[in-house]
């Protein structure tokens, strides 16, 4: 009976840990993919000459985080400067066209 | 910030910018590159919109835009506070390099009054060559390393070049190469860009805004803006090339700044200075 006990208490224990351990690699794993796509939108905005400080800003937050193993707010962090990144990008491919709105004729 | 916001934001700046901008100016028949009709419109878009401003009067910046700050500037010019750097600059460029050359070695009348040339197009390299620029390139012809060209060294420099072609109208030449055109459009380009997270192009402030505050600042306009550099502000504590002045203004904006006199930066001054053509040249300058 107390075998039996101890048994089922390691088995908890075990399936816990490894709940725990399978939760934040998966975390991990959300932040990383998360970071390399906003860097690569952060690139992209680097060529067309257009990038924000806000997003190396909130990318370098992003890497903090993670750095602390805070990876939940690491990935909305990431994704933030995702957002950003990409909204740069908007902007410098409408504005290359759109600048002649605001031309003196 | 949250990335709702974040995203909000730039969102409503983007559309603000359209909303704002889309269809206020007509657009011309063709696109030709005309620089002689861009400087005319320009010129008279501020005379227009500032019919009691002397039209000499605009490279005054800020102080051109509202009579009680006119008469600081005039109290201001009696201890200009970029004396120290006029003054550190004659000295630096009276003084013989290790080799014994000089500055006056690299540049035409020795260097004297020919501030209101600067920027030209250098039709052997395909580029704008800027002051700044050519003050470095004579440096390291010289065997002397360049300087930073956002620091005191620098205004020091063109502050003494500026002040001895004070009252020299602006002669930017466009030469009949079509690598030079090109500069010139790329530049006005810059110029109208928006850019950043905020969404502002340089004429943004300096068109649509001059004589506005933007939170304790009066915005100068964009007509005899470069006739003034280098400057000395306030608000630095200390004197800023133009260099300075383009790449934070681009992070004020929030957009990363390029390289000093990467080649956005030479043609946009070089655009700058063409449309500003005919007025003095009165430089060094102070800005609150």
């Amino acid at each position: 009976m107390r075998n039996r006990m101890l048994r089922s208490t390691l088995v908890v224990v075990l399936l816990a840990a490894g709940v725990t351990s399978a939760l934040s690699a998966g975390s991990e794993d959300e932040f990383k993919a998360a970071y390399a796509a906003a860097d690569a939108a952060n690139k992209e905005a680097a060529k067309l000459r257009n990038q924000w400080t806000t997003t190396a800003s909130t990318l370098a937050a992003a890497k903090k985080a993670a750095d602390a193993g805070e990876f939940d707010k690491a990935t909305a962090s990431a994704k933030e400067a995702e957002a950003l990144a990409k909204a740069s990008i908007f902007q410098a491919t409408s504005e290359k066209t759109r600048w002649k709105e605001m031309e003196i004729r | 910030m949250k990335l709702r916001s974040a995203v909000c934001l730039a969102s409503a700046a983007l559309t603000l910018g359209a909303v704002t901008f889309a269809g206020a100016l007509p657009f011309r028949a063709t696109d030709k590159i005309d620089p002689v009709a861009d400087a005319k419109a320009f010129q008279k878009f501020f005379t227009d919109k500032f019919p009691k401003v002397k039209y000499e009067d605009f490279v005054n910046g800020p102080y051109s835009m509202n009579e009680d700050l006119h008469r600081q500037w005039q109290e201001k010019e009696q201890f200009p506070p970029y004396e120290f750097s006029l003054e550190m600059g004659k000295e630096m460029f009276s003084k013989p390099f290790k080799n014994g050359k000089s500055y006056e070695d690299c540049f035409p009348n020795k260097g004297i009054g020919i501030r209101q040339n600067y920027p030209y197009f250098d039709e052997k390299e395909g580029k704008v060559i800027t002051l700044e620029l050519a003050l470095n390139r004579c440096r390291e012809a010289n065997g002397e390393p360049p300087f930073s060209y956002v620091r005191d060294e620098m205004a020091a420099l063109t502050a003494y070049m500026a002040f001895t072609s004070r009252g020299k109208p602006m002669d930017i030449k466009i030469p009949n190469d079509p690598r030079a055109l090109e500069a010139y459009q790329a530049g006005k380009e810059y110029f109208y860009t928006r850019r950043g997270q905020l969404n502002f192009s340089c004429a943004t402030c300096h068109v649509q805004s001059p004589g506005e505050r933007i939170r304790a600042e009066i915005l100068a306009p964009a007509l005899g803006i470069v006739n003034a550099m280098p400057i000395y502000r306030s608000e630095w504590s200390g004197m800023g090339t133009t260099s300075r002045r383009f790449t934070t203004c681009n992070s004020q904006i929030r957009g990363v700044p390029l390289s000093p006199q990467d080649d956005e930066y030479r043609n946009v001054e070089y655009y700058l200075s063409y449309v500003s053509n005919g007025l003095p040249i009165s430089g060094p300058g102070a800005r609150p």
